[in-house]
Parts: C-alpha cells; structure tokens; sequence
C-alpha cells in the first residue's frame, strides 16, 4: 500500500497525540509542528518505523519570525523517505533568547554541516552538536546576519525603483 | 587617435637602440628601460578566480581571444611563479586573508588586475552585505581597474596591455601620481 500524507498523519497522531500540531499539506507536502523537546523523539519514531521509514535528511535550516514573541526562530527539518519518495517537513520553535534544539546529528551524520550553517546564520544552538562553530562567515563575526535584525539593504535608498526588482 | 593605434605608438620602438657594425649589432639602452620592456612582454598570471569574472578570463585565455598574443599565456598555478595576478571576482571576508597570502607569497615586481565590480568595489553585492569586501583593493594595492560585471574579454585584454604600458613607463607610484598616467600613455 502506498505510502500517503493522511497515513502519515495517522501514524504520528496515534504515536504522540495532541503534541504534533498544525497539520497542513501545501503543493501536497505533508507539513506539522512539533514542541522542541521532542524533536528528537518524533524524528526518531520516523526513522525506526518500517512503513515511514524517514531515513534521510534532505534539508535542515532556520526561520525568523521575529514578531512571534517568545517563538521567534523555527528550526526545519526536511525528510525522504527514498523507498517510497515520500517527503514530509515538520518544524520546531524556540525562543530567541535561549535558541537551543537538541541536535540531530546521531541520526543523521548529514546533519552535522546543515546545523553548522543554521548556528552560522540564525544562532540556533544545537545542544549536543560535536563541533558546532561557524562554517561558512568568518569566525570573527559577532552576529547572526539572516536575523532580521540585520538590515539586508538600506531602506531609505530612493534610486532603487520597486517595479524594477518586482516587489 | 584609435586607442590600439595609440598604444601600437607608444609600443613600437625598441627600449633601447641598435647600434649597427660591421660584424654584427650592439644593443644599448638604460637598463632599466630593458628590464622593464622585457619585463612587459612575458607577464605570467596567476590562475585565480573567486566567481563568475573567472569565466571571462578562461575565455579570454582560450582560443578565441588568446591572450598569449601579448605574452600572458603561462599561467601558473603557484604564486611563487607568478608576476600578476588578476582578481577576477567577488572577494568575501573569508577569502581577503588567503589573497593577501598569495599576493605575498608573489615575488617581486608583482602587479595586480581588479576585474569586474566586485573586486572594485563590491560590485552587485555592495549594498549592506554581511560577507563581501568592498573592493579588493582594501586588501592588495591594485595597479589596473576593469569596469564590468562581467567585463567582455577584450577589456581583459586592453587592461593587461594598459598594465604593459604602465610596466614600461617604468614610473614609481609616486611619480604616477605626480604625473597624470593619462597624459602620457
Ligand atoms: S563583477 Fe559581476 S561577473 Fe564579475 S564576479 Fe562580480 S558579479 Fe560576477
């Protein structure tokens, strides 16, 4: 039986109740939410089981919603699952101030690159991390440049026309 | 005045004289007005690229444009071998300590070629970027600037022959400076 968004959903709900939340399915991928703690646990329940079988991590990175107070950076995970070439996305948030998400590099070795460029570039700490520190800036650099904090372009520039750039 | 017919002008003479006799020539001349027109037509450049700019200068190498037509073609990929090195590219912060190093690791006399906006100014990445260096020569003292991103071969070409000129000129960068280049080449 082919693997579908709504088994999914099923199996994950059965497993851990009301903690995963925000089930939606935009262009047809599955996506949810889950608290930060259990990251790990949800991850894990997808990899281990034999029909989900979620064992390979297209993609992990960051957001900043910075008016979502006290759940300002969302961390993203992306899994495959290649047997059945299912994907699916879930997310978790912390807060800014204390951004640490348990790291997923036991499960995935790809892991490790992909939560260096998240440290580099929102500050995410991932707790656990064997040698989490800058990959891609300088190591000298004292922020985070895709916070939004960090102006991309001066915004009172007038020699740039809008329609120009499509905005 | 064409600028290739201006500078086949100012090229065209031999630095020094040929003193014609009977069992053969003498050639004589300042020393350094030799070195320097030697100097001029044997320019290897270092195999460097950051970005996009590097495509334009593998062009410029290939057949099509060739530029060993005007002494460059030795390419070297060591700095140690290397007279000049054409910045042909974006620099970011993490690589502005490894040009520094090969720039030192050149022997002298070394000259070098900005190419493109970025290694200008920063170029397309100049607006309150997080990574880019706003122009190379914050890092390296540059001797040739090429508008455009990227700039076509033949500016490539003109700018190394311009580099030439300056070669032969033979002026110190005080003397330059004192001296409007433009007047004179
Ligand atoms: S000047 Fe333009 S073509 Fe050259 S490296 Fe920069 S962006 Fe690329």
């Amino acid at each position: 039986m082919a693997l579908t968004n709504d088994i999914i959903q099923q199996k994950l709900q059965e497993k851990f109740g009301d903690a995963v939340t925000n089930f939606s399915q935009p262009y047809g991928m599955l996506t949810f939410e889950a608290p930060k703690e259990m990251n790990l646990k949800v991850m894990q329940f997808l990899y281990d089981d034999d029909q989900l079988a979620f064992r390979f991590l297209t993609d992990l990175c960051a957001v900043h919603f910075p008016d979502n107070k006290g759940n300002e950076l969302a961390v993203v995970y992306h899994l495959h699952n290649l047997v059945e070439n299912v994907r699916i996305r879930f997310r978790v948030f912390t807060s800014i101030d204390q951004p640490d998400v348990f790291t997923a590099t036991q499960l995935f070795s790809s892991a490790n690159w992909q939560e260096r460029e998240t440290y580099d570039f929102y500050g995410v700490n991932f707790v656990g991390h064997p040698n989490l520190k800058r990959i891609l800036n300088v190591d000298e650099m004292d922020y985070f440049p895709m916070r939004k904090e960090f102006p991309l372009e001066d915004q009172v520039r007038i020699d740039k026309d809008d329609e120009m750039f499509g905005r | 005045m064409d600028v290739r017919e201006q500078i086949k002008e100012s090229n065209k003479d031999f630095a020094g004289q040929i003193i014609e006799t009977p069992t053969g020539g003498i050639i004589s001349g300042t020393f350094d007005d030799i070195v320097n027109w030697a100097r001029s037509n044997s320019l290897w450049p270092l195999t460097f690229a950051t970005s996009c700019c590097g495509i334009e200068m593998m062009s410029t190498a290939s057949a099509k444009y060739d530029f060993s037509r005007f002494g460059f073609e030795v390419a070297r990929a060591t700095p140690r071998q290397a007279d000049v090195i054409i910045i042909a590219g974006t620099i970011v912060n993490k690589m502005a300590p490894v040009l520094k190093r090969l720039y030192d690791q050149m022997p002298d006399p070394k000259y070098v070629i900005a190419m493109g906006a970025c290694a200008i100014s920063g170029g397309p990445f100049f607006y309150n970027t997080y990574s880019v260096v706003k122009g190379a020569d914050h890092v390296i003292p540059v001797d040739v600037y090429i508008p455009g991103c990227p700039p076509r071969p033949e500016a490539l070409l003109h700018s190394l022959i311009a580099l030439q000129e300056k070669i032969k000129l033979g002026w110190t960068r005080a003397q330059i400076r004192e001296n409007s280049l433009a007047s004179k080449v």
